[in-house]
């Protein structure tokens, strides 16, 4: 059973994600990819993530794919025009891939390529609704496409932003531009997490939140001062402190699978995000009780 | 009104590095406005390129002259003595710097400014870009604050994830465009238009070589 009819069905959903490397040597995300087989219901393959070049999200996924996991092809609106998004995924559908993340994208300027034309012609909730409209066999300027698409379409949603509540009315936009499943940005404050679930629960609309494991105190520091919507709590701060390397990871692995065993009952599933500790995403599931 | 900061005056040195007489032009509309292309504007740069070549023990001689407007040939005809010189330096924006390469076809026209935005007066000094001559107006629909401009990414339905506290991913010193659009609609009552979905733009009307005809 696929990614897609798991959901449909209310099965609890495990996903991962990983990003291609910079350059030809895929060795050590093959390795990656390799030990979440099995473990997780899907895999999310990253588009040029941080606004930084790295290899192209269709020949990871296809390496995802022969690998024997499901991928989630994430689209960025940064890199492509409505011409280059639209014949991705079309290539995208013809290679057999099943899942897309609608994503806007992060600007360059956050990047390594900091002098790069931002492109955004089009952005997240309208490359839904282009989407769709593949599905139903035209293309955005109306046109009649010689093989529509199936291709399932989610989006994501930040719940700790800051202010809330544009972000939650860009979330409506996005269930109403047919997003059919949300991943969210890493979280941390479970009431506030708590009070965003009640929302999407009116809008019947299946939630897989974000879990990002914390490596260190630093990068719990680092996360709290430079990523946006993004707000791990003092005492988790404080929990990781007194530890180094190996310790502070097994910390940071029983915080991410306590997470996970608290939002079991309330998501639909989780998406883990382990950051080049991606061998350790089956020790998080363990430690959820998965 | 059109905003254009000064190039560096190493920068315009460089461009007129083979001349000795050269004609300085300044316009007197939205880059004196700027403080960067008026008359004062006019006599600072060419006295420091005066200065400048002095220094290198190579004189060289800067007319000043100021016009009204650059992007505009009834004003420009107002620029005089041109054959004395080799070459000319234009303080206005792109457009007058065309206009005047224009006007003198055979002579060569240097920028010495960077035209940037189209923006808005905020304080003496202080100028913030509004507009991006997109050639579809939808600011009907965003409150009065445009999502093209003033959202980095020019989003068309709502903050990005990377929204934080107001202010933008790309510098904490820029505030998120649409932050302003929803407290402005907050302000107006008008919330249940910012959860229609705005469909994309067309980009086919801002992307091209675009003239407006009024004659017929």
């Amino acid at each position: 059973m696929g990614f897609k009819e798991e959901i449909q069905r209310g099965n609890f959903v495990v996903t991962a994600e990983v990003g291609p490397p910079k350059g030809t040597d895929i060795s050590e995300m093959v390795h990656h990819i390799k030990g979440l087989k099995g473990k997780v219901t899907a895999l999310n393959v990253t588009d040029n993530q941080s606004a930084v070049m790295r290899i192209c999200t269709l020949a990871v996924a296809k390496e995802i794919m022969d690998i024997g996991i499901e991928p989630i092809y994430q689209m960025t609106c940064r890199d492509r025009n409505r011409l280059g998004l639209q014949s991705d995924l079309l290539g995208a559908a013809i290679m057999g891939i099943k899942n897309v993340l609608a994503l806007t994208g992060d600007h360059p300027v956050l990047g390594d390529h900091k002098d790069a034309k931002a492109v955004f012609d089009i952005e997240s909730v309208q490359l839904l609704e282009v989407i769709n409209g593949l599905n139903e066999g035209r293309d955005m300027a109306g046109l009649e496409l010689q093989g529509a698409t199936d291709l399932f379409a989610g989006a994501i949603v930040t719940p700790e932003s800051i202010p809330l509540e544009p972000q939650l009315a860009k979330f409506e936009k996005k269930v109403n531009a047919g997003a059919k499943f949300f991943q969210t940005q890493a979280i941390y404050d479970m009431p506030k997490f708590m009070t965003f679930m009640e929302r999407a629960k009116e809008l019947d609309v299946p939630i897989l939140a974000g879990i990002l494991l914390l490596k260190s105190a630093g990068m719990a520091k680092y996360l709290n001062k430079f990523v946006a919507g993004v707000s791990v709590p003092q005492e988790l701060i404080d929990e990781l402190a007194p530890l180094k390397g190996e310790d502070a990871l097994k910390k940071g692995i029983e915080i991410a699978g306590n997470q996970i065993a608290q939002l079991k009952e309330v998501c639909a599933g989780v998406h883990v995000m382990a950051i080049g500790a991606e061998d350790r995403v089956p020790d998080i599931l363990a430690a959820a009780g998965l | 009104m059109i905003v254009a900061e000064p190039k560096s005056l190493d920068e315009i040195k460089a461009m007129v590095d083979g001349y000795d007489r050269v004609l300085m032009v300044g316009c007197g509309t939205c880059v004196e406005v700027c403080l960067t292309g008026g008359e004062r504007s006019v006599n600072l740069t060419a006295t420091a390129l005066r200065l400048a070549r002095k220094v290198d023990g190579r004189d060289i001689e800067v007319g000043e002259q100021t016009v009204i407007r650059q992007c505009d040939f009834e004003y420009l005809d107002e620029v005089k003595d041109t054959d004395k010189y080799q070459a000319i330096v234009s303080l206005a924006c792109g457009v007058g710097i065309q206009g005047i390469a224009r006007r003198f076809p055979n002579t060569p026209v240097f920028p010495g400014v960077n035209t940037t935005f189209m923006g808005f007066n905020e304080e003496y000094g202080y100028y913030t870009e509004m507009c991006k001559g997109c050639g579809e107006c939808i600011l009907h629909l965003t409150g009065g604050v445009c999502p093209v401009a003033r959202c980095a990414k020019s989003l068309l339905n709502g903050p990005c994830g990377g929204t934080n506290n107001g202010k933008c991913e790309i510098g904490s010193d820029k505030d998120c465009g649409w932050v302003l659009i929803y407290n402005k609609m907050e302000q107006l009552g008008t919330l249940d238009k910012f959860k229609e979905i705005n469909a994309p733009k067309s980009y086919g009307k801002a992307g091209n070589i675009r003239s407006m005809d009024l004659r017929k």
